[in-house]
């Protein structure tokens, strides 16, 4: 029973970076922006966090930090891709460039490291498995992930705000004409995505007690596969976060033994997503204007 | 009435990214600010470090050898409507296909055939990577972004595992090295290059160019996969089938980024290393972006994604060179917002319709 415990407290701390990043890219898609950019995001909201928590000694500076972070990523990604039209695959490809570039600038400056920044206050306890589980409670940030996946299912669904974001996401000329302002909801939706995805990169970097080069480590991309396996529902792109997690979380309790190769675990994801686009399990099909830019 | 209509198109080509070297040169400016140096001397040092000795020189030959073949890789794509954003892996792929040839072959094999079937290796690794998107779009409807994002991890895993499980040498992650198939450094034969990377891959890749902007621009091919990129329901309509267009690009897409692969393993190091891509299969993207998909724009860019990382070295006593990372961020995104704007611009400065 302990073993199992074990299992599910560790999926969970693999799991909260991708829920919140999920979460975060489901409301820009379905709002029809492309999400190319949670790697960025989360990369920015953990050195953000980082350097937050280390000059003020606070974890919860840091976590204000982090959002800010995440923000001003997110507001950059909404600019170019709403006020400028620029194309959104090419502008993702461009901030999560911009932000292992900056972080790596910033981490000489502020560290004088190129590879991690010295320990910072934070919220995870390292310690043996056993007190994993109690660690994980008493960390405010792993609440806060478990209910990113409800909050942005019910915001998404049952709200005016939602309401609005599908509707520019299916048909914003349609929207347009009946009054929404398809550019305000997409900027607000960018934004949230922006600080979603940034408390990722926050529970990262306060998890394990500071910033190190690139630590999201592709993260993002899990994120943006369990979105369009989940096929763009919340709820659904949750379940997928914590299958991955799951799926590495056996790679490690495994680890060891003389079984699949841990190379074969980390494609899991993407092998599963490629699978879902195909159309080989449901008809997965995106928001009609993802990616399309309104004239 | 022409020359006005190719006035504006040369306007559109070439203002994008003008623009966006200037924002990118403010950019660096702030930051070599912020790190307390002086912008014109470290510009300076940059232009003395990269086109102003030899050495230098021949580094920015060699890193614009391997974005050269992304380069166009990405931009074969774009000009069929595709987004090519498997360059990392299929590079990677490239590379090992043409490292493990010259692994199997026996040593003393001559240059004349091993060089030529090293090179067919890496072509047909990029091109098998690049038909499964390829395939999936047309057979699946799967949008090829999302295919070539997760393709890139799927492809440095399995390789990583081949390479550590089978291949490398102990300690290192790294293939033995080939027995045949390296082709000569520039430094072989002009003495003033001696250390720098440079080798015989430069002019593969060059030739590759005209070989692409001759199929593009001259060939029934090259015009109905211009077609299928500017409006596929008309090529349809025209007789031209999507579905085959869309394989045939991603694999000859896939193809030339799997060429560059031979410059660090036939020209460089002589084996296949785990990372060796290290981000030139995403250059690519930017190398196309700047150099407009059109094959000469893409070597002159390369030239300028090259500089700029190796420039990065040359400052490095001065500022981080990660300033560069950043400026190839601020190129990229400038040049994504300023296309859209530059065409309304150009289009409602001439008097036309916009949009």
């Amino acid at each position: 029973m302990s073993e199992f415990a074990a299992f599910i407290a560790q999926t969970i701390r693999i799991a909260i970076p991708y829920l919140f990043a999920a979460s975060g890219g489901v409301v820009a898609e379905r709002a029809g922006v492309v999400s190319l950019t949670l790697e960025g995001f989360m990369l920015t909201g953990a050195f953000a966090a980082t350097l937050g928590s280390y000059y003020s000694g606070s974890p919860w500076i840091g976590v204000l930090c982090g959002i800010g972070g995440g923000l001003l990523f997110g507001l950059i990604h909404a600019v170019a891709s709403i006020r400028y039209r620029a194309d959104q695959i090419v502008v993702g490809i461009a901030i999560n460039l911009l932000a292992v570039g900056l972080t790596r600038f910033f981490l000489l400056m502020a560290f004088d490291s190129s590879s991690n920044s010295p320990r910072v206050p934070g919220f995870g306890v390292t310690g043996d498995s056993a007190s994993l589980a109690g660690a994980l409670l008493r960390n405010p940030l792993v609440w806060l992930g478990l209910l990113a996946i409800p909050a942005v299912a019910w915001l998404v669904h049952y709200t005016p705000f939602g309401l609005r974001v599908r509707a520019v996401g299916e048909h914003p000329a349609a929207a347009e004409t009946l009054g929404v302002p398809v550019r305000r909801v997409r900027y607000l939706a960018v934004a949230l995505s922006g600080i979603l995805a940034g408390l990722g990169g926050v529970y990262l970097a306060l998890d394990q007690h500071q910033f190190t080069d690139s630590m999201t480590a592709g993260r993002g991309f899990i994120a943006l596969a369990a979105i369009i396996f989940g096929r763009w529902e919340p709820v659904r792109a949750g379940l997928a976060c914590l299958l991955f997690a799951a799926a590495e979380t056996l790679q490690i309790q495994l680890q060891g033994m003389q079984g699949i190769p841990s190379q074969f675990v980390q494609m899991i994801p993407y092998v599963l997503t490629i699978v879902a686009v195909g159309g080989f399990v449901a008809r997965s099909t995106p928001p009609a204007a993802l990616g399309k830019v309104e004239d | 009435m022409t020359s006005s209509v190719g006035r504006r198109r040369v306007e559109e080509a070439l203002l994008p990214p003008l623009v966006a070297l200037l924002v990118a040169l403010v950019v660096g400016d702030i930051l070599i600010i912020l790190v307390g140096q002086s912008p014109s001397a470290v510009f300076r040092l940059m232009l003395s470090g990269t086109w102003g000795n030899w050495y230098g020189f021949g580094q920015v030959l060699y890193k614009a050898t391997t974005l050269i073949c992304t380069g166009l890789a990405v931009s074969v794509a774009l000009r069929a409507g595709l987004f090519n954003i498997g360059g990392e892996g299929q590079l990677a792929a490239g590379g090992f296909a043409a490292a493990v040839t010259g692994l199997v072959l026996p040593a003393g094999t001559p240059g004349l055939i091993a060089v030529p079937l090293c090179i067919v290796a890496a072509l047909a690794a990029g091109g098998l990577v690049g038909a499964i998107p390829g395939v999936m779009k047309a057979r699946f409807g799967a949008h090829e972004v999302i295919v070539t994002i997760m393709l890139n991890f799927i492809v440095l895993a399995f390789l990583n595992w081949i390479v550590a499980s089978h291949l490398h040498v102990p300690e290192t992650l790294h293939t033995p090295d080939m027995h045949a198939g390296t082709v000569a450094r520039l430094m072989d034969w002009v003495p003033l290059f001696h250390g720098s990377a440079v080798n015989a891959s430069l002019f593969i890749a060059i030739a590759a160019a005209a070989i692409v902007g001759w199929m593009l621009f001259r060939t029934r091919g090259g015009y109905e996969l211009r077609a299928v990129g500017l409006q596929p329901d008309a090529a349809e309509y025209g007789g031209v089938r999507v579905g085959t267009v869309w394989i045939k690009a991603f694999v000859i897409s896939g193809a030339l980024a799997g060429l560059g692969g031979i410059n660090y393993v036939l020209g460089y190091k002589h084996y296949y290393e785990e990372g060796f891509a290290a981000g030139a299969g995403f250059l690519g993207i930017a190398v196309a972006l700047v150099g407009r998909n059109h094959p000469l724009g893409v070597i002159i860019a390369a030239f300028l994604f090259a500089t700029l990382s190796q420039g990065g070295l040359a400052i490095h006593a001065l500022v981080p060179k990660q300033m560069v990372e950043v400026l190839q961020g601020v190129v990229i995104l400038a040049v994504a917002a300023a296309v859209p704007e530059v065409r309304r611009l150009v289009r409602s400065a001439r008097g036309g319709v916009a949009e």
